[in-house]
């Protein structure tokens, strides 16, 4: 029997804020242990929470992408549980009233188009950090670091709307992205600022109803999802095919096993006790406010897609490659601009600039070369003054040194030689070096030609005008000339 | 042996402070003299869980040093206790719990910070029922408080060290905590004034929680002026208490005119008649004579009704423990306080970790602390939360809604409520033990309220034939302390007519 997959995601997005949610202390990543904490983050008796308005904002700002309506007022709720690095006893988290539902990403996946849709987006705080090893007695000890307690979060909850795992690691990919557009979030997976879970459940290929379903933690990069859930999708059919039943339980992937473990059973599943939190009041947003959220909202890669696409006739593959990442799509679209050329532009980006960026490490910001100066560089091969042979040695150097690219070409004398008279002693020399080539020619073989023109590129250090080249040997070996 | 509790030179805040101001005596002179009553006395009452002498002694010193440079301070050289459940920088704070043993915190309350800005001098820290659950102070780590009164008898509680300090002349005044009736009830036993502001007046900053939608901190004093006095000093918008409310705090001294002319007093008849346990007597009587001697004071008495209120007693004790079995899970021995040893294997709980946490939680907490922590956590639990929490929130909103109906100008239009403070006087020493529930049932015309957030104050409003104090409650309008203040001082000044 064949079995569909049915998958759904909750993805904890770190929110881009300077502080923590309910106090004044720093998210920055990589401090000494305990070195970002106060009375509040570290459930201290008597402290209290207050709200942090720029997480409220990254909250919005990631409801909106995610096209969920963000609700008038929501309520902060508590969830009640005993863990030692959870300082409080519960997690200031959002249950019954989230603060935004019902949104989807749209998107294309494989040439087709996709919809997953959004059940909600609510704000809570993370918890602190478990240390299992590392230390001289860690075999007998815990310690325990509470800078990463009260960094705000998203929890991103999606419908059960994605069939395969490889469909549910792309759409995670695809999360991500949005989430790096909108400036909400870093995407750091190492550094725990975007994290995953999934519910996945298998069903007979056709059939309606859902089956069990099982939740499994700890997926912290696309590979791990991908894997785990090829893995427990395998795992279940295989149940099913012996005629054996799932189990509703939450399961961890173990990276080193390449499996996926029982962690806790349905029975044995906290009864979180949520209630609302009587330390905070409602969370109330002006509509006005949030629709300049919104509008404040950058391009998001699917749209910035859509727009490459119509305004400047790319490919989809090319489009889709540069609207992801929004410094190279701000990129393009002004070197576009300076070189009147979008497809030269789209190709040396997606080229020559990739490489090289990936070569050095740096984003493009960093790089030497400017929208301006590409602009120019491919002005000048359109202009017939280099060879694009020329032009890549022209950018090699623009890279390195930051030089513009006419400077580069008049101090090297790089132009390309199109006159005729200039050209003429190269020409000659190749046909007098090569007779066996003219020969060829002569006897109908006019593929001889290309190796002849190479001859005269070569001897002109490739500044010769190709085109013209090409003339004159055609115009020697047919006239009989030499 | 009674008349001891109320020595003859009794001192108001205010006396303290414009003798401080105007250099007729010393702090340090004030302070001493404080020190030593605690010193020679407290064995009696204990009150106190902490004396904080030298560096009581250090800050009065200092005050003396900026006395002309410090002259506008409001508590300028006054000594004040603070209820353990109450944050202060590197002193003992313990919510009178095993589990906060050994416990300093590394800050301070906002109402400690606002008490020291002001000049005053936190002497000590008092005595309460562990994390202010009780309404005897009998469920202390440190033992009873008695009353100064009768001390076979309670102070009453949570803030029952806070009363019998005030009471016995150890202390002009002390900070409680009031989340059903711990500030009103105790003034009530002890014969002293009591006030819970409005929720959201007083900044619950570096207050250990136990209810924090009802818990509010306030005042305990001799006289109504000085608990207008100290709570010009605690109330104010905190911005690291996002239930305090940024609202203008009233001149609430200025507001004290001596008379209550054209006030309106609501009465709820019909709660006076309710109660299994019933109304004592010669509480009622009291507080008929205090009716007289309201009118008497210019206030215009009328009926008015609560229906809901009767249910104040069974919603209280559904919201506080649900509140506070999430509010002292925080108390697991992982990061400060007890913990127990960890033990090998577990008991049957599972892990290690879970037997720490059973063992640190079964020493560290009282009997009444884990009755309603096991009350609150059953009331949360999933297939219970929409009966009992859920139903609970629902009545509460009634009790409001009655609330505001008295108040509503459209209605009754009274600008203050009426009601004994407690059905009884001060009962024994564990007279209630053995019973919660009756317990529970003397809280009947405090909790409405901290369930409704409306400021409250208990008032002294005579004796028993037996010379326990009777307290007489008001009730006022969200932030209308200003006027409750008023009617109450205008009161005690009938009150304290020609003996």
């Amino acid at each position: 029997m064949s079995f569909e997959p049915v998958i759904g995601l909750e993805v904890h997005a770190q929110l881009l804020t300077e502080t923590k949610i309910f106090c004044g202390c720093s998210t920055a990543f990589g401090a000494p242990p305990n070195s970002q904490v106060c009375p509040v983050c570290l459930g201290l008796p008597g402290a209290l929470p207050v709200l942090n308005e720029r997480a409220v904002e990254h909250a919005v700002r990631t409801a909106v992408a995610l096209e969920c309506t963000v609700h008038r007022a929501s309520i902060f709720a508590r969830k009640n549980y005993f863990y030692p690095d959870l300082p409080k006893g519960y997690q200031i988290s959002q249950y019954e009233e989230p603060l935004a539902t019902d949104g989807h990403v749209e998107y294309f996946d494989d040439g087709a188009a996709r919809r997953v849709r959004i059940m909600r987006v609510h704000m809570e705080e993370d918890a602190g950090k478990s240390i299992h090893d590392g230390f001289p007695d860690s075999g007998g000890k815990t310690y325990l670091d509470f800078n990463r307690s009260g960094v705000p979060l998203a929890e991103i909850v999606t419908q059960p709307d994605l069939r395969a795992p490889s469909e549910a690691a792309r759409f995670f990919q695809r999360l991500r992205r949005i989430l790096l557009a909108a400036g909400v979030n870093d995407g750091n997976m190492e550094e725990g600022s975007l994290r995953c879970d999934a519910n996945v459940s298998v069903r007979p290929r056709g059939a309606e109803a859902l089956g069990v379903k099982v939740e499994i933690k700890n997926l912290n990069s696309f590979r791990f999802l991908e894997r785990a859930l090829d893995y427990e999708v395998g795992r279940q059919s295989a149940l099913l095919e012996r005629g054996g039943t799932v189990v509703q339980e939450t399961r961890l992937w173990d990276v080193a096993g390449g499996r996926t473990v029982s962690m806790r059973s349905k029975e044995e599943a906290h009864d979180y006790r949520y209630f609302p939190d009587p330390d905070l009041p409602p969370l109330v947003l002006d509509s006005d406010w949030v629709a300049s959220v919104r509008e404040g909202l950058p391009e998001l890669p699917e749209a910035r897609k859509q727009r490459l696409m119509a305004d400047h006739g790319l490919p989809e593959r090319d489009a889709a490659l540069l609207a992801d990442d929004p410094d190279l799509s701000s990129f393009f679209e002004a070197a576009a601009a300076a070189a009147g050329n979008a497809r030269a532009a789209a190709n040396w980006i997606m080229g020559a600039v990739a490489h090289r960026m990936k070569t050095l490490g740096v984003g493009i910001a960093a790089a030497k070369v400017t929208p301006a100066s590409l602009g120019a560089l491919i002005r000048l091969v359109d202009g017939g003054t280099i060879s694009n042979s020329v032009a890549r040695d022209v950018f090699e150097k623009m890279a390195a040194t930051g030089r513009p690219p006419e400077a580069i070409v008049e101090a090297e004398g790089l132009s390309q030689i199109g006159d005729a008279e200039e050209l003429g002693a190269a020409v000659r020399k190749a046909l007098s070096e090569n007779p066996a080539a003219v020969g060829k020619y002569r006897t109908g073989k006019t593929g001889a030609l290309g190796f002849l023109v190479g001859q005269v590129m070569r001897a002109t250090r490739g500044q010769a005008n190709p085109r013209v080249v090409n003339e004159l040997l055609k115009e020697a070996l047919e006239t009989g000339e030499e | 042996m009674a008349g001891a509790a109320r020595p003859a030179d009794a001192e108001t805040a205010s006396s303290i402070r414009d003798a401080v101001r105007s250099g007729h005596r010393s702090a340090v002179e004030v302070c001493r003299h404080y020190l030593e009553r605690i010193a020679e006395d407290d064995g009696r009452w204990n009150a106190f869980t902490a004396v904080f002498r030298d560096e009581a002694l250090a800050r009065a010193a200092e005050v003396d040093r900026h006395r002309n440079e410090w002259r506008d301070r409001p508590l300028l050289g006054v000594p004040i206790t603070v209820k353990d459940v109450i944050c202060t920088r590197g002193q003992p704070t313990t919510a009178a719990s095993r589990i906060l043993a050994g416990f300093r915190p590394p800050y301070n309350a906002t109402v400690a910070a606002r008490l020291r800005e002001a000049g005053a001098i936190v002497v000590g820290k008092t005595n309460c029922d562990e994390f202010a659950m009780g309404s005897s102070t009998e469920h202390s780590a440190y033992g009873p408080s008695r009353n100064p009164w009768d001390p076979e008898r309670t102070p009453g509680g949570s803030s029952g060290g806070a009363a019998a300090a005030v009471a016995a002349g150890l202390a002009p005044v002390a900070i409680g905590s009031d989340t059903g009736g711990s500030i009103r009830q105790p003034a009530a036993f002890c014969g002293i004034a009591g006030l819970k502001p409005t929720y959201g007046r007083v900044s619950r900053y570096g207050l250990l929680a136990f209810a924090s939608s009802l818990d509010q901190i306030g005042p305990l004093a001799r006289t109504v002026a000085d608990t207008a006095l100290v709570l010009g000093v605690l109330a104010g918008h905190d911005p690291h208490d996002a239930t305090s409310v940024d609202a203008p705090v009233d001149d609430y001294t200025a507001a004290l005119s001596g008379d209550a002319a054209g006030l309106r007093v609501g009465v709820p008849r019909a709660l006076l008649g309710y109660g299994d346990a019933g109304i004592d007597s010669e509480v009622l009587a009291a507080f008929d004579k205090a009716l007289v001697a309201l009118a008497a004071a210019g206030a215009l008495v009328v009926d008015v009704e609560l229906p809901h209120a009767e249910h104040a007693v069974p919603v209280y004790y559904l919201v506080a423990p649900a509140e506070a079995s999430s509010n002292l899970a925080r108390y697991d021995g992982v990061r400060y306080g007890a913990r127990a040893a960890a033990a090998e294997g577990g008991d049957g709980a599972g892990s290690p970790l879970a037997a720490m946490y059973d063992r640190t939680r079964d020493a560290g907490f009282g009997a009444e602390v884990k009755r309603r922590i096991m009350l609150g956590t059953y009331a949360l639990s999933a297939g219970y939360y929409d009966a009992y929490y859920r139903r609970a929130q629902r009545v509460r909103s009634l009790i409001r809604r009655d609330y505001d109906r008295a108040f509503d100008t459209a209605g009754p239009g009274v600008d203050v409520i009426a009601m004994p403070t407690t059905p009884a006087p001060a009962f024994r020493l564990g007279e209630h033990l053995q019973d919660p529930l009756a317990m529970y049932l003397g809280d009947v015309f405090t909790v409405s309220a901290n369930l409704t957030g409306l400021p409250a104050i208990s008032v002294p409003a005579g004796f028993t034939a037996a010379r326990l104090p009777i307290g007489l409650q008001l009730v006022g309008r969200a932030f209308g302390e200003a006027t409750l203040l008023r009617l109450a001082h205008a009161y005690e000044r009938v009150q304290e007519g020609p003996a």
